[in-house]
Protein backbone atom coordinates (compact mmCIF):
# COMPACT_ATOMS: atom_id res chain seq x y z
CA UNK A 1 0.00 0.00 0.00
CA UNK A 2 0.81 3.36 -0.41
CA UNK A 3 2.37 4.94 2.55
CA UNK A 4 1.31 8.31 1.98
CA UNK A 5 -2.39 6.67 1.89
CA UNK A 6 -1.81 4.80 4.96
CA UNK A 7 -0.76 8.15 6.57
CA UNK A 8 -3.52 9.20 6.00
CA UNK A 9 -5.82 6.47 6.58
CA UNK A 10 -4.27 6.45 10.29
CA UNK A 11 -4.48 10.29 10.37
CA UNK A 12 -8.62 9.82 9.59
CA UNK A 13 -8.72 7.26 12.20
CA UNK A 14 -6.98 8.78 14.95
CA UNK A 15 -8.30 12.17 14.86
CA UNK A 16 -12.11 9.76 14.55
CA UNK A 17 -10.81 8.61 18.03
CA UNK A 18 -10.15 11.94 18.82
CA UNK A 19 -13.27 13.75 18.40
CA UNK A 20 -15.34 11.21 19.24
CA UNK A 21 -13.90 10.60 22.94
CA UNK A 22 -13.57 14.89 22.98
CA UNK A 23 -17.81 14.61 22.51
CA UNK A 24 -17.80 11.81 25.30
CA UNK A 25 -15.62 14.17 28.02
CA UNK A 26 -18.63 16.56 27.82
CA UNK A 27 -21.52 14.53 27.50
CA UNK A 28 -20.76 11.60 29.92
CA UNK A 29 -23.34 11.91 32.88
CA UNK A 30 -20.71 10.28 35.26
CA UNK A 31 -17.43 12.02 35.79
CA UNK A 32 -15.16 9.11 36.23
CA UNK A 33 -15.99 7.96 33.23
CA UNK A 34 -15.61 11.58 31.70
CA UNK A 35 -12.11 11.35 32.92
CA UNK A 36 -11.66 8.37 31.34
CA UNK A 37 -12.40 9.54 28.09
CA UNK A 38 -10.16 12.16 28.37
CA UNK A 39 -7.42 9.88 29.10
CA UNK A 40 -7.94 8.52 25.22
CA UNK A 41 -8.36 11.86 23.88
CA UNK A 42 -4.84 12.42 25.33
CA UNK A 43 -3.52 9.32 24.07
CA UNK A 44 -5.33 9.45 20.74
CA UNK A 45 -3.68 13.03 20.12
CA UNK A 46 -0.60 11.51 20.87
CA UNK A 47 -0.61 9.60 18.33
CA UNK A 48 -1.83 12.13 16.06
CA UNK A 49 1.39 13.81 17.38
CA UNK A 50 3.58 11.22 16.18
CA UNK A 51 2.42 10.92 12.78
CA UNK A 52 3.31 14.34 13.02
CA UNK A 53 7.34 13.50 13.61
CA UNK A 54 6.95 15.23 17.06
CA UNK A 55 7.97 11.56 19.09
CA UNK A 56 9.13 13.50 22.43
CA UNK A 57 6.53 15.58 22.96
CA UNK A 58 3.79 12.99 22.15
CA UNK A 59 5.39 10.53 24.60
CA UNK A 60 5.68 13.63 26.97
CA UNK A 61 2.05 13.74 26.52
CA UNK A 62 1.51 9.80 27.32
CA UNK A 63 3.99 10.24 30.52
CA UNK A 64 2.83 13.47 32.38
CA UNK A 65 -0.52 14.28 31.27
CA UNK A 66 -1.91 10.58 31.46
CA UNK A 67 0.27 9.16 33.68
CA UNK A 68 0.14 12.30 36.42
CA UNK A 69 -2.30 14.81 35.40
CA UNK A 70 -5.36 12.71 34.49
CA UNK A 71 -4.54 10.05 37.97
CA UNK A 72 -4.74 13.53 39.87
CA UNK A 73 -8.28 14.43 38.33
CA UNK A 74 -9.53 10.58 38.93
CA UNK A 75 -7.88 10.74 42.74
CA UNK A 76 -10.00 14.23 42.78
CA UNK A 77 -13.37 13.29 40.85
CA UNK A 78 -13.19 9.81 43.49
CA UNK A 79 -12.45 11.57 46.76
CA UNK A 80 -15.17 14.04 46.43
CA UNK A 81 -18.59 13.08 46.86
CA UNK A 82 -20.39 14.48 43.89
CA UNK A 83 -24.31 14.30 43.69
CA UNK A 84 -24.09 13.30 39.93
CA UNK A 85 -27.91 14.23 39.27
CA UNK A 86 -28.18 17.34 40.46
CA UNK A 87 -24.74 18.27 38.45
CA UNK A 88 -26.76 17.66 35.37
CA UNK A 89 -29.48 20.52 36.04
CA UNK A 90 -29.21 22.98 33.03
CA UNK A 91 -27.95 21.05 30.68
CA UNK A 92 -30.72 20.66 28.41
CA UNK A 93 -31.11 24.32 29.10
CA UNK A 94 -27.37 25.17 27.98
CA UNK A 95 -27.20 23.18 25.26
CA UNK A 96 -28.96 25.38 22.28
CA UNK A 97 -26.56 28.04 23.08
CA UNK A 98 -23.30 25.94 23.83
CA UNK A 99 -24.30 24.22 20.38
CA UNK A 100 -24.78 27.43 18.57
CA UNK A 101 -21.86 29.48 20.38
CA UNK A 102 -19.34 26.66 18.86
CA UNK A 103 -20.84 25.75 15.77
CA UNK A 104 -20.56 29.57 14.71
CA UNK A 105 -17.09 29.50 16.37
CA UNK A 106 -16.14 26.25 14.15
CA UNK A 107 -17.78 27.78 10.74
CA UNK A 108 -15.66 31.05 10.75
CA UNK A 109 -12.32 28.92 11.82
CA UNK A 110 -12.88 26.62 9.30
CA UNK A 111 -13.66 29.88 7.01
CA UNK A 112 -10.54 30.92 7.68
CA UNK A 113 -8.85 27.69 7.45
CA UNK A 114 -10.61 27.59 4.31
CA UNK A 115 -8.91 30.42 2.53
CA UNK A 116 -6.03 29.81 3.62
CA UNK A 117 -6.19 25.79 2.11
CA UNK A 118 -6.23 27.28 -1.61
CA UNK A 119 -2.90 26.51 -1.74
CA UNK A 120 -1.89 23.18 -0.64
CA UNK A 121 0.57 22.69 1.76
CA UNK A 122 2.22 19.39 1.57
CA UNK A 123 4.25 18.53 4.14
CA UNK A 124 8.04 18.43 3.87
CA UNK A 125 11.16 16.42 5.17
CA UNK A 126 11.05 16.17 8.51
CA UNK A 127 13.09 19.25 9.74
CA UNK A 128 15.16 16.69 12.69
CA UNK A 129 15.98 14.55 9.93
CA UNK A 130 17.44 17.37 7.47
CA UNK A 131 19.03 18.84 10.45
CA UNK A 132 20.96 15.11 10.64
CA UNK A 133 19.27 13.91 14.42
CA UNK A 134 16.06 12.35 16.07
CA UNK A 135 13.38 14.91 16.98
CA UNK A 136 14.55 14.65 20.94
CA UNK A 137 18.22 15.88 20.38
CA UNK A 138 16.58 18.58 17.70
CA UNK A 139 14.05 19.64 20.89
CA UNK A 140 16.74 19.55 23.12
CA UNK A 141 19.33 21.57 21.36
CA UNK A 142 16.99 25.07 21.16
CA UNK A 143 15.66 23.52 24.85
CA UNK A 144 18.89 23.68 26.50
CA UNK A 145 20.82 27.05 23.90
CA UNK A 146 18.23 29.25 22.62
CA UNK A 147 15.50 29.20 25.51
CA UNK A 148 17.51 28.20 28.33
CA UNK A 149 16.36 31.00 30.72
CA UNK A 150 12.08 29.97 30.08
CA UNK A 151 13.18 26.45 30.55
CA UNK A 152 14.22 27.57 34.39
CA UNK A 153 11.20 29.53 34.62
CA UNK A 154 9.13 26.61 33.88
CA UNK A 155 11.00 24.69 36.43
CA UNK A 156 9.98 27.44 39.00
CA UNK A 157 6.47 27.90 37.54
CA UNK A 158 6.84 23.51 38.52
CA UNK A 159 7.85 24.31 41.98
CA UNK A 160 5.25 27.39 42.57
CA UNK A 161 2.30 25.18 41.98
CA UNK A 162 3.74 21.97 44.21
CA UNK A 163 4.50 24.48 47.07
CA UNK A 164 0.72 26.38 46.04
CA UNK A 165 -0.96 23.07 45.99
CA UNK A 166 0.52 21.18 49.10
CA UNK A 167 -0.23 24.57 51.04
CA UNK A 168 -3.88 25.08 50.30
CA UNK A 169 -4.44 21.24 50.62
CA UNK A 170 -2.65 21.15 54.18
CA UNK A 171 -4.78 21.00 57.11
CA UNK A 172 -3.79 21.60 61.04
CA UNK A 173 -5.83 19.37 63.19
CA UNK A 174 -5.70 20.28 66.76
CA UNK A 175 -6.11 16.81 68.15
CA UNK A 176 -2.92 15.92 66.64
CA UNK A 177 0.16 15.59 68.64
CA UNK A 178 3.60 16.88 67.31
CA UNK A 179 6.74 18.16 68.43
CA UNK A 180 7.52 21.94 68.11
CA UNK A 181 11.23 22.17 66.47
CA UNK A 182 11.74 25.29 68.04
CA UNK A 183 11.59 24.85 71.31
CA UNK A 184 13.05 21.70 70.85
CA UNK A 185 16.51 23.62 70.00
CA UNK A 186 15.94 26.46 72.22
CA UNK A 187 16.08 23.78 75.34
CA UNK A 188 18.58 24.37 77.92
CA UNK A 189 20.74 22.03 79.37
CA UNK A 190 20.88 23.39 82.72
CA UNK A 191 16.68 23.55 82.65
CA UNK A 192 16.88 19.98 81.89
CA UNK A 193 19.84 18.02 84.55
CA UNK A 194 21.10 18.89 88.02
CA UNK A 195 24.08 17.06 89.01
CA UNK A 196 24.07 16.55 92.62
CA UNK A 197 27.83 16.09 94.85
CA UNK A 198 27.70 13.58 97.42
CA UNK A 199 30.35 11.82 99.66
CA UNK A 200 31.75 8.37 98.21
CA UNK A 201 30.49 5.30 99.65
CA UNK A 202 32.62 4.12 102.62
CA UNK A 203 32.13 0.66 104.84
CA UNK A 204 29.32 0.17 107.41
CA UNK A 205 29.38 1.55 110.62
CA UNK A 206 30.65 4.86 109.67
CA UNK A 207 28.11 8.00 109.68
CA UNK A 208 27.45 8.60 105.77
CA UNK A 209 27.61 12.29 105.07
CA UNK A 210 24.81 14.46 104.13
CA UNK A 211 24.72 14.72 100.32
CA UNK A 212 25.39 18.29 99.23
CA UNK A 213 23.46 19.76 96.47
CA UNK A 214 24.88 21.94 93.90
CA UNK A 215 23.25 23.88 91.23
CA UNK A 216 26.22 24.12 88.49
CA UNK B 1 -1.08 12.65 1.94
CA UNK B 2 -1.72 14.91 5.08
CA UNK B 3 -1.63 18.49 4.57
CA UNK B 4 -1.42 21.65 7.20
CA UNK B 5 -5.04 21.83 6.74
CA UNK B 6 -5.95 18.20 8.06
CA UNK B 7 -4.03 19.05 11.18
CA UNK B 8 -5.82 22.48 12.05
CA UNK B 9 -9.04 21.74 11.04
CA UNK B 10 -8.56 19.05 14.00
CA UNK B 11 -7.09 21.76 16.20
CA UNK B 12 -10.56 23.55 15.68
CA UNK B 13 -12.99 21.05 15.65
CA UNK B 14 -11.28 20.22 19.55
CA UNK B 15 -11.70 24.00 20.46
CA UNK B 16 -14.99 23.82 19.79
CA UNK B 17 -15.71 20.92 21.41
CA UNK B 18 -14.06 22.39 24.35
CA UNK B 19 -16.22 25.49 24.29
CA UNK B 20 -19.70 23.94 23.79
CA UNK B 21 -18.46 22.16 26.88
CA UNK B 22 -17.90 25.01 28.75
CA UNK B 23 -21.34 26.06 28.51
CA UNK B 24 -23.47 23.14 28.78
CA UNK B 25 -21.53 22.03 31.98
CA UNK B 26 -22.27 25.56 33.77
CA UNK B 27 -22.25 22.89 37.28
CA UNK B 28 -19.40 20.48 37.49
CA UNK B 29 -16.37 22.30 38.08
CA UNK B 30 -14.59 18.97 37.71
CA UNK B 31 -15.45 19.08 33.59
CA UNK B 32 -15.13 23.00 32.93
CA UNK B 33 -10.97 21.95 34.02
CA UNK B 34 -11.42 19.19 31.68
CA UNK B 35 -12.64 21.54 28.80
CA UNK B 36 -9.73 23.57 29.45
CA UNK B 37 -7.62 21.00 29.19
CA UNK B 38 -9.03 19.92 26.24
CA UNK B 39 -8.53 23.82 25.00
CA UNK B 40 -4.93 23.54 25.54
CA UNK B 41 -4.61 19.97 23.70
CA UNK B 42 -6.42 21.74 20.72
CA UNK B 43 -3.77 24.22 20.80
CA UNK B 44 -0.60 22.55 21.47
CA UNK B 45 -2.18 20.22 18.13
CA UNK B 46 -1.95 23.16 16.26
CA UNK B 47 1.58 24.06 17.07
CA UNK B 48 2.78 20.99 16.64
CA UNK B 49 1.41 21.13 12.82
CA UNK B 50 3.02 24.63 12.19
CA UNK B 51 6.50 23.76 13.84
CA UNK B 52 6.26 20.36 11.55
CA UNK B 53 5.01 22.08 8.62
CA UNK B 54 7.29 24.99 8.67
CA UNK B 55 10.29 23.34 9.76
CA UNK B 56 10.49 25.34 12.66
CA UNK B 57 11.75 23.76 16.33
CA UNK B 58 9.96 27.18 18.53
CA UNK B 59 6.34 25.55 18.05
CA UNK B 60 7.73 22.54 19.87
CA UNK B 61 9.56 24.45 22.42
CA UNK B 62 6.20 26.09 23.17
CA UNK B 63 3.98 22.78 23.44
CA UNK B 64 6.70 21.93 26.29
CA UNK B 65 6.27 25.00 28.32
CA UNK B 66 2.26 24.82 27.61
CA UNK B 67 2.28 21.32 28.85
CA UNK B 68 4.15 22.42 32.36
CA UNK B 69 2.19 25.22 32.89
CA UNK B 70 -1.14 23.52 32.24
CA UNK B 71 -0.14 21.20 34.70
CA UNK B 72 0.79 23.41 37.28
CA UNK B 73 -2.58 24.60 36.82
CA UNK B 74 -4.21 21.59 36.54
CA UNK B 75 -2.46 20.77 40.22
CA UNK B 76 -3.54 24.03 41.70
CA UNK B 77 -6.82 23.95 40.40
CA UNK B 78 -7.71 20.58 41.53
CA UNK B 79 -6.16 21.52 45.50
CA UNK B 80 -8.68 24.45 44.82
CA UNK B 81 -11.40 22.59 44.79
CA UNK B 82 -10.22 20.30 47.30
CA UNK B 83 -10.93 22.82 49.85
CA UNK B 84 -14.00 23.95 48.00
CA UNK B 85 -15.66 20.89 49.01
CA UNK B 86 -14.19 20.84 52.21
CA UNK B 87 -15.57 24.10 53.24
CA UNK B 88 -18.48 24.31 51.06
CA UNK B 89 -19.36 21.04 50.54
CA UNK B 90 -20.13 21.23 47.25
CA UNK B 91 -18.85 21.93 43.86
CA UNK B 92 -21.71 23.17 42.52
CA UNK B 93 -20.89 26.65 40.96
CA UNK B 94 -24.85 27.77 41.43
CA UNK B 95 -24.26 27.36 45.18
CA UNK B 96 -20.82 29.01 45.12
CA UNK B 97 -22.13 32.58 45.47
CA UNK B 98 -20.89 34.28 48.70
CA UNK B 99 -19.45 37.10 46.27
CA UNK B 100 -22.51 38.32 44.67
CA UNK B 101 -20.57 38.61 41.68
Amino acid sequence: MNPQLFQLICFYAFSFVTVAAALSVITLRNTVHAVLALVLTFFSTACLWMLAEAEFLALALIVVYVGAVMVLFLFVVMMLDIDQEKMREGFVKFLPVGLIVALAMLAEMLGLIGVRAMHVQIMGANPATVAGMSNTAWLGRALYTQYLLPFEIAALILTVGVVAAVALTLRQRGDMRHESASQQVAVNPRDRIRIVKMASERPAGESPATPQESKP
Amino acid sequence: MITLSHYIVLGAVLFCIAVAGLFINRKNVIVLLMSIELMLLAVNTNFVAFSRFLGDVSGQVFVFFILTVAAAEAAIGLAILVLLFRNRSTINIADIDSMKG
